[in-house]
């Protein structure tokens, strides 16, 4: 069973975000690390291999600047390999043209599975995973959180606004997958060093036959209103009565 | 008005039609003269109730049967626009309309504009507003290229306001075999018993978060919320780690909630939380860590131990009644 898992690679989210002041494109400089998002699908993907007897995990990801040290992560907690779209031109790409790039670093290698996180840490538009399904041509199982392989077919808990749907999917198809599905392994002392040495293919837009155009813009960025902070106590044994002349005071109780 | 049609994908539950989903249709209705929801059910009287919150025509998707929603309605929609000019399709930020907008953007081509929260009209086209970096600035952006443009819109962006119109003229699609992509089955529905006001409606919100230490300690956040009248929600830590359903969740994957009164226990105040609760009209935090960034937004902040606070502050509420 081949699985292909799209990993994310995304400044460290530990300092805040900036959008550059004239392109308005998210800075991307310094070391990009592994989405935590992703670390769920790789593991999810690695389970099922192991489960299925064997097969090749194959990561994709679409990054600037030959990015590679989140995909050494990934590969160091067990993937075989990866294919790597790094582009001047792609940069600012929308969520569709991120789509269209994966697919097609996708089809460079067979599949039975296709692994996403529901949504990533730092675009978070969640729309990916399923534009690549539709771009592929498969059924998509998206906000799964608990999945299973059997006979082929994939048995997936779906998460709803009201509870879970139990899907049924055969195969090939994509799933993404949400936080908690499975607990990520840490890479080993053993898997950080073969990671080093696994294969990993990088390729341009072009070559993909990708020329990313733009159809959405950013109009203008500004600051949102504050909500100031209010009083700050720290508690000395009373602070319950505080909290009850607080809701007094707005007519709660 | 500024343009002349929109559509709305409207979700519905066993009690109607989704409130985001009015929410939606109302905001639709504001800026164009024509507002056609699609729904993925039978039920003949969503017509009226669409019809009152400004839809003139009501879309039924009749051949969903066990496939999944968002997949057989962007089919529909496709089929639909040729031949149809639409301005702007409306989707909210739900599993179902997510799955919907992303394969209804591969089919025509177009981006969707995600994590809306407002729009305005400029000239003859729509401006989103989205908030970024957990709603600490707000970026403008719009379409440049052809229509329909495409936007997910959070919830709670816009009011549900009845403008007491007529019911909506109803027409009725199917959409047959949707090939490899309709593959996909639902085999049973689960439902989350939920007793008390509803999450997303209720006027005080409780939320516990890692902070109460243990699965277990979750009962003081639901009892507090109970002598509130209140609901109960939760962080995305403790949905994670299996101590309530994700049905309780606030936040960017989870609800977003406007209470008048919002109490957090023992929850941070990650970005990804506070996008979720930010609305709520007065927040109250009790968190052990001063510097906690959940302070920065909260009308009444308790440096301390929820351990200790909430019994106590339950034990005071309870010997008043
Ligand atoms: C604050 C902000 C807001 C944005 N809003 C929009 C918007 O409204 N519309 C829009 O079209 N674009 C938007 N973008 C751009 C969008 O984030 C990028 O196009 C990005 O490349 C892909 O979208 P995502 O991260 O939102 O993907 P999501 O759909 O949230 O990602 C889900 C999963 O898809 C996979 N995936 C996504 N990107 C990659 C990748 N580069 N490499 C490997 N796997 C990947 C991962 O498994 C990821 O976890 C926004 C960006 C920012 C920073
Ligand atoms: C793509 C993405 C989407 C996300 N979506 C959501 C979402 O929808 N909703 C959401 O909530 N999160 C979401 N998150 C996760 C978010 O980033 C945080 O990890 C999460 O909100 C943290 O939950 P918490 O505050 O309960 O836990 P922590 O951050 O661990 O905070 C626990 C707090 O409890 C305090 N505490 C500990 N003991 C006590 C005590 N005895 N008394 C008082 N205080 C105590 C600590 O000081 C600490 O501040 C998302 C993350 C990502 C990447």
């Amino acid at each position: 069973m081949n699985i292909t898992v799209c990993v994310k690679q995304i400044p460290d989210q530990s300092s805040p975000g900036k959008l550059d002041p004239g392109s308005h494109n998210l800075v991307r400089d310094g070391k990009l690390i592994l989405d935590d998002s992703d670390s769920y699908g790789v593991e999810m993907a690695l389970q099922l291999a192991a489960e299925a007897g064997g097969g090749e995990v194959t990561l994709v990801s679409m990054a600037p600047n030959g990015e590679v040290s989140g995909i050494r992560t990934a590969l160091a907690m067990g993937a075989d390999k990866a294919v790597l779209v790094s582009d001047a031109k792609l940069a600012g790409a929308d969520a569709l043209t991120t789509a269209k790039v994966l697919a097609a670093a996708i089809k460079r290698n067979p599949f039975d599975l296709v692994i996403a996180a529901t949504e990533s840490t730092d675009g978070y538009t969640g729309t990916v995973p399923v534009q690549i399904a539709e771009i592929l041509d498969i059924p998509s199982v998206s906000f799964a959180k608990k999945v299973e392989l059997s006979g082929g077919i994939l048995k997936v808990q779906r998460q709803t606004e009201l509870g879970y749907d139990q899907v049924e999917c055969p195969l090939p198809a994509l799933i993404s997958v949400t936080a908690g599905v499975v607990e990520p392994r840490y890479p080993s002392f053993k898997g950080i060093m073969s990671a080093k040495s696994k294969p990993v293919e990088v390729l341009e837009a072009s070559t993909l036959g990708i020329e990313p155009g733009r159809n959405q813009e950013i109009i203008t960025v500004r600051s949102a209103e504050e909500r100031s902070s209010g009083v700050i106590i720290t508690d000395e044994g009373d602070a319950h009565q505080q909290i009850i002349e607080f809701l007094e005071q707005l007519k709660v109780i | 008005m500024t343009l002349s049609k929109i559509w709305v994908f409207a979700e519905s539950t066993e009690s109607g039609i989704t409130s985001t989903s009015l929410e939606l249709i109302s905001a639709a209705s504001k800026f164009a003269d024509h507002v056609e929801v699609f729904v993925a059910s039978p039920e003949p009287g969503y017509s009226e109730i669409v019809g009152a919150y400004g839809a003139t025509k009501l879309i039924q998707v009749t051949d969903v049967n066990d496939r999944l929603i968002g997949t057989v309605v962007a089919s529909a929609m496709a089929q639909l626009l040729s031949g149809n000019t639409v301005d702007a399709i409306f989707f909210a930020m739900t599993p179902e309309g997510r799955d919907c907008a992303a394969r209804l953007s591969v089919k025509l081509d177009v981006p969707v504009l995600t994590n809306v929260v407002n729009l305005s009209v400029d000239g003859t086209r729509l401006v989103s507003e989205h908030a970024i970096f957990g709603g600490s600035e707000i970026v403008q952006a719009g379409f440049t290229g052809s229509s329909p443009a495409i936007f997910a819109i959070r919830a709670k962006s816009f009011t549900a306001e009845s403008r007491g119109g007529m019911p909506a003229e109803v027409v009725q699609v199917g959409v047959g075999d949707l090939g490899s992509a309709g593959k996909a089955r639902i085999v049973e529905q689960h439902l989350e018993e939920r007793s008390g006001p509803k999450l997303d409606e209720a006027p005080v919100v409780v939320s516990g978060g890692r902070g109460l230490g243990q699965a277990e300690n979750y009962k003081l956040v639901e009892e507090l919320a109970k002598l509130l009248g209140g609901a109960p929600g939760a962080s995305r830590a403790i949905v994670d780690a299996g101590w309530v359903p994700y049905s309780y969740q606030v936040g960017q994957t989870g609800k977003t909630v406007k209470p008048n009164v919002y109490i957090a226990c023992g929850i941070s105040g990650a970005t990804q939380h506070m996008v979720g609760m930010k609305g709520a009209k007065n927040i109250i935090a009790i968190n052990k860590d001063e510097d906690a960034p959940i302070f920065s937004i909260a009308d009444l902040g308790i440096v301390g131990d929820v351990h200790k606070i909430v019994p106590k502050l339950i034990e005071a509420l309870q010997s008043r009644t």
